[in-house]
This record gives C-alpha cells, structure tokens and sequence, in this order.
C-alpha cells in the first residue's frame, strides 16, 4: 500500500517578527516569513515549484509575482481555518510524493492584532468570506449575540464541564504552562509568569472563558519548506520527516448546535490515521503542539488525540504534566496563549525546532518524535507527526 | 430602530423565517426516513433523501448549553451584556441557537424545561426565542 509515511521533510522554518502592530502588510509579513523559510532551507526561489499560501492576505500569484517563481506546478490553498498550517504539509507531502512538484512552501499569516482583529473573526464576517461556516452563523446564529470565535466554543467548554467535570482551575493550568514557556521564548509575547489565581481573577469574556483562556491577537507569519525525504538529506539543517499526517472533520462541521457530540472535535477523527501512517502511539510522543486559540480546546484534544481517555483531560493537564520536565511537554514555545497567534504555524515552526535541538531553553532532551495538531473554524482538526 | 443582526433568508430557509412570522416553529423532516434536520439542509443527511416536509414542532425543549457574553462584540448588542447565548434542544431532537427572554444568565442550568415564544423583533422578521416552562411530569 502506498503511504505518505516518510516520503516528505520539513527541511526550512522561517518566522517573521511577532508583534501587536507590525506596521506591514499581511503580505509583506507573508513574503517574509516565505523568504526566511527558503534562506533557512538553503533553497532559492528558483528551486520552489510548489506553494501552499494560507487561507487569507496572499495567493499563489503574489508569490510567483514576488519571488519571480518560473515554473510552478503545484498550488492549493486549505480552507480549514487554524487546522489549516498542518493540513497545508498534507498536501504539500502528496505532490512531493507523486513528482507533481519538488520543493514546496506552505505558509500562513495576518495582521491579527493592527488589521482585522483575531477576536472579531465572525462580527466582521465580510473579511474572511471563505470561512464555510459563516453563512449558517449569519443567518441563525449572530441575530442572537453569538458572533466570534469564544462565542462558537463556549458552549462546547459548557458541555465537556457538565458531562465530565472540568473546572476553570484546569484551564487555568493550561494557561500557566503554556506562559511559562513563553518566557523561554525570544518571540513571545508575553513574557511575564501567570499563576492559577491570576487566571481565576482575569475578567471574564465569554463564560466560561477568562481573559487567560483566550489566545492573544498578533501580527506576524511564518512559513516551511518541505521536500522529498531523499534531497531532505543535503540540505542546511537536520531533517524534520513527515512520518503521519491526516485531517479530520467533525460531524456536522459548519454549525456547532446540532453537532452530534459537544465534546469531541475534528482531532478525534485525524488522530488514528495519523498515528497509523507513522506507525507510533501517543506513548511515544515527546512533545506535542497543540492548538491553543482557547485553553479547553487544548484539554479536548489531548483527549482526542489519544493522551488520555476522553473526559479526563481535565485532571492531565493539571501538576505540570504539560510543562517542561513533565510528562508532555505541550507548546513549548508558548502557543497561541502566550507565544502568538500565527494560526498554528509557529507550532510547526517549534516541532522542527524541537527536533533539530535548537529549541534553545525550552529543549526538550532528546526530542526525537514531535505531534502538531491543528484547530480551526467551528472544530476541524489537522495531526501531524515529525520525527528527526 | 432594531440595531441587532437580522437574518438573510435563503431559498433553503424562508419556510422557517416564514413559519415564525406566523408564530409557528417549523423544522425539516425527512419524508423517507423520518429524521429531523435543522439548520435547513437540500439533503438529509441520513438518508440523502431530497425528500423533504416542513413540519410544525411543539416548540418544547430543554437548555442544552450556553454562554454568556461578558463583553459585547457588536454594537447592538452592547447594552444587552452580559446576557447568554443558549442552544436549545427540542423535543424532536433538534437544536437551535436562542436567547431565554425570561431567565437571567446565572438561573440556567443544563435540562432546564423551556418553551418557544415568538419575538416580532421588526415588521419583517420574527425570531424564535424561548421561555421557561413547566417541569414535565
């Protein structure tokens, strides 16, 4: 049987500055972030013959435009909101795989904080008009106050509360670990150490979010090349293989009411499959990315994804078994709470860190098998698996 | 002037906008295999069926989940906050996206009995919201 397992390497990792106001385009942010990535990977414009461009601020033909790209032969975008980082190596791995195209740059990024606010995606509805969701929540849901990603996510948190006993304390762990590895990182945001009472008195904005459930708004890209697992070998850095990958999408994707189960997302789908291409299990993870736009979302996909059993993702996170030196080490870069929001790619940008061993202070010894999972639009998931 | 969002029905969903302009709660049943669906679909999604009947339900439900909006997010609804975000789950088995007119939000709770009520929120537009209701025996 065929399969993607091995065929493809992230071999370059490029990030622009992360910021609340990067007094750039978006474009220009994702040209950046594009340019670094083929500097790190030692590639040049003239290799690339591929392009994922994310879901928003730039297309295929900026960038053929930009990098005087001469023969592209492959281009598609994914239209899965923040799952849409790790889905992008999906595809880029497929047309790796069968020849279509070489050397691939998949890459994502916004003004999320200077332009269009990351927590007014939905009330400005008329700046993403792709997202497949918006047409439902225009017309049934918005006339009655629910309008912007907390709106859509709190009621699934309700339930995962109601039917399991998750508290607020434990999103709060989740908080704390992912700001105490923020302050590891150069790029974070935010960079001073938050602690469970801080958590439990921040304002709330939607309840049950606090204002440290909710990720931050930033300007800022970022981008990776990837390539055959056979040029992998002579380039710049390690390589970083795609040894599982697969996108899952929830019952009932484009309204979350009528949704069949409240407490399981897209994760839940994608994970077995990419577990099965790679051939490991959640046991051999060393550390995981996991995407974090609200604190409960990162507890409901540590279940899904097979860390622990469904209901108890509450207790998993809590005593720092989600910090450095705990038992999963979980957005060690600081995620979209604490480190920015470039819609999942800087997590894939930190495994590949990771598993070069250059995460710096934040290293996991001996990171060997990293997972990135991807959230985006009302639950679809994205899973990757890297190893060095 | 109503400053709140209005609805944009479509070719799939005027039934329904229609049906609450007249007070009544209309959901799609499948004619083949008899499901429920809502929001409106061309297809049901068990069956695949484009068979399809409008049906008047009961208008009786129980609060599913909810949230509630501390801070306002759209200008019409900035006097409002904090006030809730409730999924309703009727007794057919479908789920709506409401307001409760006559609860605050610390008095839901999840099971809690409510019945439809009909907001003529303009000449044009009527939403379906809800009310408690009786505890069923």
């Amino acid at each position: 049987m065929t399969t993607l397992k091995d065929k493809a390497a992230i071999v370059g990792i490029g990030e622009t500055e992360y910021s609340r106001n990067s007094g750039m385009s978006s474009l220009g942010l994702l040209l950046q972030a594009a340019k670094r990535a083929m500097e790190d990977s030692g590639l040049t414009p003239k290799d690339i013959d591929g392009v994922v461009p994310g879901f928003m601020g730039i297309t295929a033909e900026d960038l053929i435009s930009n990098f005087g790209l001469a023969d592209l032969r492959y281009t598609t975008t994914v239209h899965m909101g923040g799952a849409s980082a790790v889905a992008s190596l999906q595809t880029a791995a497929m047309a790796i795989a069968t020849g279509i195209a070489h050397n691939v740059v998949c890459l994502i990024g916004w003004n999320g904080s200077s332009g269009m606010r990351a927590s007014a995606v939905g009330a400005r509805v008329e700046t993403i008009p792709t997202m497949p969701m918006m047409s439902n929540l225009r017309e049934f849901e918005m006339p009655f106050g629910s309008f912007v990603p907390a709106h859509w996510f709190a009621p699934l948190a309700r339930r995962h509360m109601h039917e399991y006993g998750t508290t607020s304390r434990q999103f709060g762990a989740v908080a704390v670990a992912m700001r105490k590895h923020a302050v590891l990182n150069e790029k974070a945001m935010m960079k001073n150490p938050i602690t469970i009472e801080d958590h439990q008195i921040s304002r709330m904005i939607v309840d049950p979010f606090r204002l440290l459930d909710c990720c931050l708004q930033s300007d800022g890209a970022a981008a990776v090349v990837v390539t055959s697992a056979k040029r992998a070998k002579d380039m710049r850095h390690r390589p970083v293989y795609i040894m599982g990958i697969a996108e899952g999408h929830p019952d009932s994707p484009d309204q979350i009411p009528n949704r069949p189960v409240f407490t399981e997302v897209g994760a839940k789908k994608a994970a077995p499959h990419a577990f099965a291409m790679a051939g490991v299990t959640p046991k051999d993870i060393d550390v995981a990315e996991v995407y974090d736009c609200f604190t409960w979302v990162v507890i409901c996909q540590l279940e899904d994804l097979g860390f622990c059993k469904k209901g108890e993702g509450g207790p998993f996170v809590e005593g720092g078994r989600i910090e450095l030196g705990g038992e999963l080490p979980v957005n060690t870069h600081g995620g979209l709470l604490s480190q920015a929001h470039i819609l999942g790619m800087n997590h894939v940008v930190e495994a590949v860190r990771q598993l070069r061993g250059d995460a710096g202070a934040a290293q996991v010894k001996n990171a060997e098998i990293a997972l990135v999972s991807g959230f985006g639009d009302l639950g679809d998931g994205s899973v990757v698996i890297l190893r060095r | 002037m109503y400053k709140k969002p209005l609805p944009g029905p479509t070719l799939e969903s005027k039934e329904f906008w229609e049906g609450c302009k007249r007070h009544e709660l209309l959901i799609q049943r499948c004619r083949d295999c008899g499901s429920y669906r809502h929001y409106p679909r061309l297809l049901c999604p068990k069956c695949n069926s484009e068979n399809t009947e409008w049906v008047k339900v009961s208008g009786k439900g129980q609060v599913y989940t909810w949230a509630v909006a501390v801070q306002p997010f759209h200008p019409g609804f900035a006097e409002d906050v904090p006030y809730a975000m409730v999924i309703v789950e009727l007794e057919e088995g479908v789920r709506l996206m409401t307001n409760i007119v006559d609860s605050r939000p610390e008095d839901l709770y999840i099971g809690m009995p409510v019945k439809v009520v009909f907001d003529d929120v303009t000449e044009e537009v009527t939403l379906p919201k809800f009310k408690r209701a009786r505890k069923r025996k």
